[in-house]
């Protein structure tokens, strides 16, 4: 599923996009590039040549220079031998940009998904972050920074395992 | 300075007007020195948790840095060959770990700064306006992260106390140079700094702390890092982070 607003593409640049959109993230592999929501839109440039811009999640990730390289192995796979991936900062990434279908594979995966933000606000602090194992609300903060700047570390109270959360942005 | 945006990053859209490249520089080194900080903590931190966030921290401010040196020229040759005088960080961000107590008042102070920057910055069309929308929201979690440290530290033992009151003291006299007016950025100053001294003062107070009321520059300073006059640790920070680099020209991975 791809979600960028680009609405004239070409049936080339449609069937690009599709297979740059899915491209697996390099950190949580069962997350293609677009149900992470970081693909912001491919344009062809000029016969076999091609570019691709690309948002990060978060300022200093360093997966995105492995995105990058994943998008042009895919399109030079293609027959595109000018891809040019660039990286564009606004409008900023949110949590929000992950799709639907994107939530469900990181609660499958063992990730608890970023609640939902809105357009402005935060969070509320009452709505309780589930545990991906046993699906209890009863969990607490381990820690602020996880294994990736994106994530939290929490515990479940009811079945007690760790879990990592994807932190609101 | 080369005006040219690095080849590979072109973080700056044809519609957003050149940024000053002295507050660039300025807020570019400031990231990039305290992310240097930071990362010395890697096999050092009193706990794993804290090892983690400390690397996360450092390496939100290290993507902030390339950004913002990339508007001003190559980053690897800003960050790698420029001499300690052409560095234009604070003095804040440069001064050295010291005990944990150091290192989250080091960040408290920033990061309650930088988050209020970048919150100005973020509003209109200015040339920094895209990483301040972004990097704000980072920020957010830095500060979150130092104020629950002072917290604990301050309302915790004597002698996590003594130590947090010790190090709050120690860096005061270095905050001061964060309210100096930059080159071009648009940025209301006095809001700045009372919004900054109303957050610390809170939390300090919250922390059972005692607000430093020493001068917040010192008298004896030759001048600031603004003016790319540094404390004597930052030569041996920057010996250390630039030595690779410059014993291995053009090595990589």
């Amino acid at each position: 599923m791809v979600t960028v607003p680009t609405p004239d593409l070409t049936a080339l640049e449609q069937r690009l996009l599709e297979l740059a959109g899915a491209v697996p993230d390099p950190e949580l592999p069962v997350l293609t590039l677009a149900e992470l929501g970081v693909l912001r839109g491919l344009q062809l440039t000029g016969p076999g040549r091609v570019e691709v811009e690309l948002t990060p999640t978060y300022t200093g990730c360093p997966a995105i220079e492995a995105m990058s390289a994943d998008i042009e192995r895919v399109l030079h796979g293609q027959g595109i031998p000018e891809v040019e991936v660039r990286t564009v900062l606004a409008p900023a990434w949110s949590t929000d940009d992950i799709t639907a279908e994107g939530r469900r594979k990181l609660a499958e995966f063992g990730v608890a998904p970023p609640r939902v933000t809105g357009p402005d606000g935060p969070v509320p602090v009452a709505l309780g972050i589930r545990c991906p194992h046993c699906g209890s609300t009863d969990t607490t903060l381990l820690s602020r920074f996880s294994s990736t700047a994106c994530k939290a570390l929490r515990r479940c109270e009811a079945c007690r395992e760790p879990f990592d959360h994807f932190k609101e942005l | 300075m080369n005006p040219t945006p690095a080849s590979t990053q072109a973080p700056a859209r044809a519609s957003v007007p050149a940024a000053p490249p002295g507050a660039a520089l300025a807020l570019g080194d400031d990231a990039l020195v305290l992310s240097h900080r930071l990362g010395e903590w890697a096999g050092h931190a009193p706990v794993l948790e804290e090892e983690v966030a400390l690397a996360n921290i450092a390496l939100d401010l290290l993507g902030q840095a390339r950004f913002l040196l990339s508007l001003v020229g190559d980053e690897d040759e800003l960050a790698y060959l420029r001499e300690e005088r052409a560095f234009r960080n604070v003095q804040l961000v440069e001064q050295p770990n010291g005990d944990f107590a150091h290192t989250i008042a080091r960040q408290l102070y920033f990061s309650t700064y930088q988050e209020l920057l970048y919150g100005q910055l973020t509003a209109g069309d200015g040339p920094f306006a895209p990483l301040a929308a972004k990097a704000v929201k980072e920020v957010a979690y830095h500060r979150d992260h130092a104020e629950h440290w002072t917290l604990r530290l301050g309302d915790g033992t004597e002698e996590s106390h003594r130590r947090m009151q010790t190090a709050l003291d120690a860096l005061w006299r270095f905050t001061g140079e964060l309210f100096d007016p930059l080159d071009r950025l648009d940025v209301d100053v006095s809001a700045l700094r009372d919004g900054w001294l109303a957050l610390i003062t809170r939390t300090v107070g919250q922390a059972t702390l005692t607000l430093p009321t020493g001068p917040q520059s010192g008298a004896w300073t030759a001048g600031a890092g603004r003016q790319g006059i540094h404390t004597e640790p930052f030569g041996r920070m920057l010996a250390e982070m630039q030595h690779l680099h410059r014993s291995h020209p053009g090595a990589t991975w």
